[in-house]
């Protein structure tokens, strides 16, 4: 009597059993390194392929918004919607639009003359707008119902014209800039703090949404001022080699904005150290006029008024992505949208468009599987981005000519000055032309 | 703004009225004018207001009698028809005028605005400064999520979802008016509020923390109680007298220790010790006075071990009573001083005195140090002694001659040495870098400003980029819409590559031989190098220098180091190994005999059998020579052919890229695979995981106050969400390796 043993082969099926159907068969694998001696060659033959499918797919424009009968000149997000936009146009007509929908949903006569600034109040209930008219006017964000006029809330009459208005992020008040930089409760007609330095007139003022009591300005004799709103009198000022028509703090560093410059760049300072910015962006061809930070504060969009927008890493001193039709002439105004997956832009001939942030993204819900491969995707060309092949590829952009002969012709004046400078330096004293970096040569004064 | 004015000394009185003014009155006018502007003070040119605005420049406005000098009395000067007690005030006013001890004006408006714009901008700035942690932590973090004060999510409790229930039936509030007695939670039936409050006040990971350190501290306690304990219970005195001897020693061990390290805590035990001695004197305890030295006196003549015991007692005493000399340091320091000769304290680069390298000197001929003095400045030389110490010079004199008697010999080894490599090596020629040294100053002089402008350029921040680094984006003119169109691009790349960084380069003069062929770039560097026949003659001007990169890596100090490495190769046969390595190479080209022969094919095999000589004939395949080398008629140069041109359009064509800090760096990352394919789920969830994460369809709020808090808060425990130096992809590599084990086992 005895028992033979018999060897079976046995596996546990919870290996190689998938739980449902629906998911992918499991595969068994030896991840030895030894096993696999062309890891390296594969992976960069997919990242090859992601970046090329990524050219391909680089579609970023997706709607445009028409209506407006004369140019954009500003614009609005809604702070609590991100469906909702608001753009003023130099008519005097503001509209409000569904983003959705993408079609306008409201539209109320808001001034005689341009729209020169709109914002929405914190909470998204009103919105303020200035006009050309010397007011400062208040407005419900409800459409009026059927019979009742649409009519301002609040009207204020000023004294001078205003150029442009900003919301504080959690009080009542708002700043409007024009001869000097006005501070108004929202319950008073008259400002309740008025700064000014100098004379000339303020083109744009914004309050920091981090440290909510701080305001930037930039004016028309070329300077940048910052203010606190608690103090009696600004803070600091710094004077460039050229106007800078617009400013933008970072949503994300309390102590960063940028400026976009007539001279084809864009600064983003450290308002701790005005002496110097702490970046210089450059790619533009022509005056930067207007400036948005994504709400992630890691990348700004710029818009110009060489027809193009363009997207920069918040440290990056060249754009990553350039964006342009040919319909679309000088742009205006710029915004980025709070869920950091779209970008605004007004332009001069009317049309509000609608552009994807990152140009090859996928939208809407992607399923995990999709997640995980885009993920995968984008690691592997972060990866491999240095060789020449894939960066070749991953940067190549289409320009408009005219665009692309500037850009040569900007390239040409450079080398020739840095050429010429060189060869002064060669024959001067030594020590006597020290050396300006580009930083430097930007900024005129800091003024105490 | 009229207090500017009050100063000006000239007294101008202009007529109220200029039209009334004769022409005689007008000279009379400017001729005053041009005097009180040849006072220094350079008077404003009158500008007309012609701007519509409210407001206008202060530097374009002015007003008539702008520069008059305010008497107090002409304040009540529209008064002047008024009572005599006037005229009283206007005198006493005049009075005041003269009083010296009036107070300081006031300072303009100007300047106190500036005060307080600096003293505002400086409370600002502070204020904003507190973000720099938070800032910083965020550039920092491998994955940002926004937006970034999300709700928890999962399942939330009931009580969270329906706020609005209460208890209705009898029951229900019998049992809630049963828990609320006991301070039972109503609305959050999982924790008390005490248990919660305890949550708040401090994480699971630090209770856990804190916890383990106070077990530490008392299972530490416990110990020493225990040991302390048995101690004292030892009744042997001799094992108590060797303890105190131990711990005296350790005390003075420590003592001599405290005085280097930590001289204010020694003075303080000295000061302890002396109020020892200071009680030992008084009571003269360890004398013969006592009790027990009395008794042991008596005994002393008898017995040796009573003997002992008293001069012990005495040695004590003495050691107690004995007064200590405290060294100052100073002193000491002096003699050291005075000890050493005075060359020691010049810079002596040598730091291995047993290598023969870094004595380069030695190893110069007479010629060639004559030759390098006038390169290497005479400060360093042991030769130069100061003025007015005369014995020194003396001495000093005396120890040269010995020196260069010593240098003689060891000089005469080196040319014996010099002589045998001759002979092995016949085409024997050191390798040299005939690049001048104004050439290599030069560069290292534009290298340092470059670093040193780079330096300026950095500022608090970590993350500091350069505005005119290379662009991120190639544009042009060309539309890539399909697959097909990224091939020609990539075709273009071989083609593209080299002209943006040609027109990067520095020098001018050179760009256009560099583009015409980089590829033999490198190799031609070499060539340059060497050139024998320079040697050979030994012109004055040669200098000896490994390798551009060498000499250009270590930037600071450069003259010193440069010395150092030209004389550390002085005597080194670069030559010879050159033409060993070029021959190396040639061998390594060549093709090499395949032998395919099977033994025991065919015929018998075994151990100790040789496949026949035919076989081996047949099977012996000879590979046709290689093209000729195109270095073989070159003597100074290797030519590497090994260059792939199909592959090359693919490789990496920089040294450094910006992250990484070397090569090795960029390979070792390359090398990692990320993909699924090697990598288990888990892991390349890790790996990939994105920078940023955004939630679809959230609305991203500026960053809050709160987060500040947050971040500050981390600081302080030391918390961040950094992660340890080992990325993910090591840590992966580690725990593959670690499986790997296991499966073998």
């Amino acid at each position: 009597h005895y028992a033979m043993k018999v060897k079976v082969l046995s596996r546990n099926p919870d290996d190689y059993v998938r739980e449902t159907k629906l998911d992918i068969q499991r595969v068994p694998r030896n991840y030895d390194p030894s096993l696999h001696p062309f890891e390296v060659t594969r992976e960069y033959t997919r990242a090859l392929n992601a970046t090329k499918l990524e050219r391909v797919f680089a579609k970023p424009f997706l709607a445009s918004l028409d209506g407006h009968r004369d140019g954009v000149n500003c614009m609005a997000k809604h702070p609590k919607s991100l469906s909702t936009i608001l753009s003023g146009s130099c008519d005097g007509e503001l509209k409000l639009w569904n983003l959705t929908k993408r079609e306008c949903v409201r539209t109320l006569q808001a001034h005689e003359g341009f729209v020169r600034g709109v914002v929405v109040r914190f909470c998204g209930s009103s919105f303020f707008t200035i006009g050309d008219d010397k007011n400062i006017k208040q407005w419900k964000m409800e459409t009026p119902g059927y019979g009742e006029e649409e009519e301002p809330i609040n009207t204020i009459l000023g004294k001078s014209v205003f150029t442009s208005i900003d919301h504080h992020h959690k009080d009542a008040v708002f700043v409007t800039s024009g001869q000097q930089v006005d501070i108004w409760d929202e319950q008073r007609t008259s400002p309740i703090r008025s700064f000014s330095w100098g004379v000339d007139s303020i083109n744009c003022v914004r309050f920091n949404p981090v440290e909510t009591e701080l305001l930037a300005s930039c004016a028309s004799d070329r300077s940048i001022v910052l203010y606190d709103m608690r103090e009696a009198a600004p803070l600091k000022k710094v004077i460039m080699t050229m106007r800078s028509n617009t400013l933008c703090w970072n949503p994300m560093e309390a102590y960063h904005f940028t400026c976009c410059n007539e001279d084809y760049n864009l600064y983003t300072y450290d308002m701790r150290y005005l002496d110097k910015p702490y970046t210089v962006h450059m790619d533009h061809v022509s005056a930067v006029l207007d400036v948005d930070y994504s709400p992630t504060g890691q990348e700004f969009v710029s818009a110009s008024f060489d027809k193009s927008i363009r997207i920069f890493p918040k440290d990056g001193g060249h754009s990553r992505e350039v964006y342009h039709t040919k319909r679309m002439q000088h742009v205006i105004c710029i915004k980025w949208s709070s869920d950091n997956k779209y970008i605004l832009s007004g332009s001069d001939e009317m049309n509000i468009r609608l552009w994807k942030a990152n140009a090859a993204e996928k939208l809407g819900m992607l399923a995990p599987r999709e997640k995980a491969a885009v993920n995968y995707n984008q690691k592997l060309k972060e990866k491999f981005q240095h060789h020449p092949q894939i960066r070749r590829i991953a940067r190549h952009r289409h320009l408009p000519k005219a665009v692309y002969s500037q850009v040569k012709e900007i390239r040409i004046m450079k080398e020739a000055r840095s050429r010429k400078e060189r060869n002064v330096r060669k024959h001067a004293k030594p020590g006597s032309m020290p050396v300006v970096t580009e930083k430097e040569k930007h900024v005129v004064t800091v003024v105490k | 703004m009229k207090s500017k004015f009050l100063d000006i000394k000239l007294m101008i009185k202009t007529p109220l009225n200029y039209s009334e003014c004769s022409d005689d009155e007008r000279k009379h006018c400017r001729l005053l004018e041009a005097i009180s502007s040849l006072g220094g003070k350079t008077r404003k040119k009158l500008t007309e207001r012609s701007e519509a605005s409210i407001q206008v420049s202060e530097f374009t406005v002015n007003a008539e009698g702008e520069g008059d000098k305010i008497n107090l009395s002409d304040l009540i000067g529209t008064l002047d028809k008024a009572p005599t007690a006037l005229t009283a005030t206007k005198k006493q006013l005049k009075n005041l005028e003269h009083n010296h001890t009036a107070l300081d004006t006031p300072l303009t408006r100007k300047e106190t605005e500036q005060i307080q714009r600096v003293v505002a901008f400086e409370k600002t700035s502070k204020e904003v400064s507190r973000w720099q942690s938070v800032v910083v932590q965020n550039q920092k973090a491998e994955q940002l999520v926004f937006p970034l004060n999300q709700e928890p999510s999962g399942p939330k409790r009931m009580e969270h979802v329906v706020s609005g229930w209460k208890a209705q039936t009898p029951l229900e509030q019998e049992i809630f008016n049963l828990l609320h007695v006991n301070q039972q939670p109503l609305h959050n039936p999982v924790l008390t509020q005490n248990e919660e409050a305890t949550m708040k006040a401090m994480s699971l990971e630090e209770a856990k923390i804190r916890r383990a350190e106070l077990q530490k501290v008392r299972a530490l306690q416990s110990y020493y109680e225990a040991k302390a304990r048995r101690e004292k219970k030892i009744k042997s005195k001799t094992y108590h007298r060797v303890q105190k001897k131990v711990m005296r020693k350790e005390y003075l061990k420590r003592f001599d220790e405290m005085v280097k390290t930590d001289p204010a805590a020694a003075l303080e035990e000295l000061k302890k010790m002396e109020l020892s001695r200071m009680k030992e004197r008084m009571s003269l305890k360890h004398q013969n006075s006592g009790k027990w030295a009395r008794s042991k006196a008596i005994m002393a003549k008898y017995d040796d071990g009573a003997r002992k015991a008293m001069q012990q007692q005495l040695e004590v005493n003495k050691d107690l009573t004995m007064k200590l000399v405290i060294p100052t340091n100073e002193e000491d320091e002096d003699e050291v001083a005075e000890a050493l000769p005075d060359f020691v304290n010049d810079a002596e680069p040598i730091l291995d005195p047993i290598n023969p390298w870094m004595r380069g000197k030695l190893s110069t001929e007479p010629a060639a140090q004559e030759e390098s003095n006038c390169l290497v400045p005479p400060a360093a030389g042991p030769g130069d002694v100061k003025a007015g110490d005369g014995p020194d010079l003396l001495r000093e004199e005396e120890e040269q001659v010995e020196e260069t008697e010593e240098e003689a010999i060891l000089r005469g080894f080196e040319e014996r040495r010099k002589l045998r490599r001759a002979k092995d090596a016949v085409e024997v020629a050191p390798v040299v870098m005939e690049e001048s040294e104004g050439k290599v100053k030069q560069l290292i002089t534009t290298i340092h400003s470059r670093m040193n402008c780079q330096h300026a350029r950095e500022r608090a921040d970590p993350c500091v980029s350069q505005g005119e680094g290379p662009a991120l984006l190639e544009e042009g003119l060309v539309r890539v819409r399909t697959l097909e169109d990224m091939e020609l691009l990539g075709q273009d790349v071989s083609a593209c590559e080299p002209a943006p960084q040609t027109t990067q380069t520095l020098s001018t003069e050179q760009t256009e031989p560099q583009s015409a062929t980089k590829q033999a770039d490198g190799k031609r560097k070499r060539k340059k190098m060497i050139d024998p026949n320079e040697v050979l003659t030994k012109e004055a001007k040669v200098i000896k220098v490994p390798f551009a990169p060498t000499a250009v890596e270590d930037v600071e100090d450069t003259d010193e180091q440069r010395f150092i490495i030209k004389e550390a190769f002085a005597g080194d046969d670069v030559i010879s190994d050159f033409l060993k390595d070029k021959k190396k190479q040639e061998s390594a080209g060549m093709p090499k005999v395949v032998d395919l022969t099977l033994p025991g094919w065919g015929e018998w095999g075994g151990g100790g059998l040789q496949p026949s000589r035919s076989k081996r004939k047949r099977f012996r395949i000879k590979v046709a020579p290689p093209p000729p080398r195109k270095d073989q008629k070159l003597l100074n140069v290797i030519l590497s052919e090994k260059r792939n041109s199909s592959v090359a359009a693919h490789q990496v064509t920089y040294q450094v890229m910006f992250p990484f800090t070397n090569p090795a760096q960029f390979e070792r990352t390359i090398r990692a695979p990320v993909g699924h394919t090697w990598n288990t789920g888990n892991a390349v969830q890790k790996i990939t995981a994105p920078k940023i994460v955004t939630q679809l369809g959230a609305i991203i709020e500026p960053i809050s106050r709160e987060e500040l808090v947050k971040g500050e808060n981390q600081a302080v425990t030391g918390k961040s969400n950094l992660r340890s130096d080992q990325g993910p992809q090591q840590k992966r590599r580690s725990q593959q390796k670690k499986k790997h084990k296991h499966k073998k086992n």
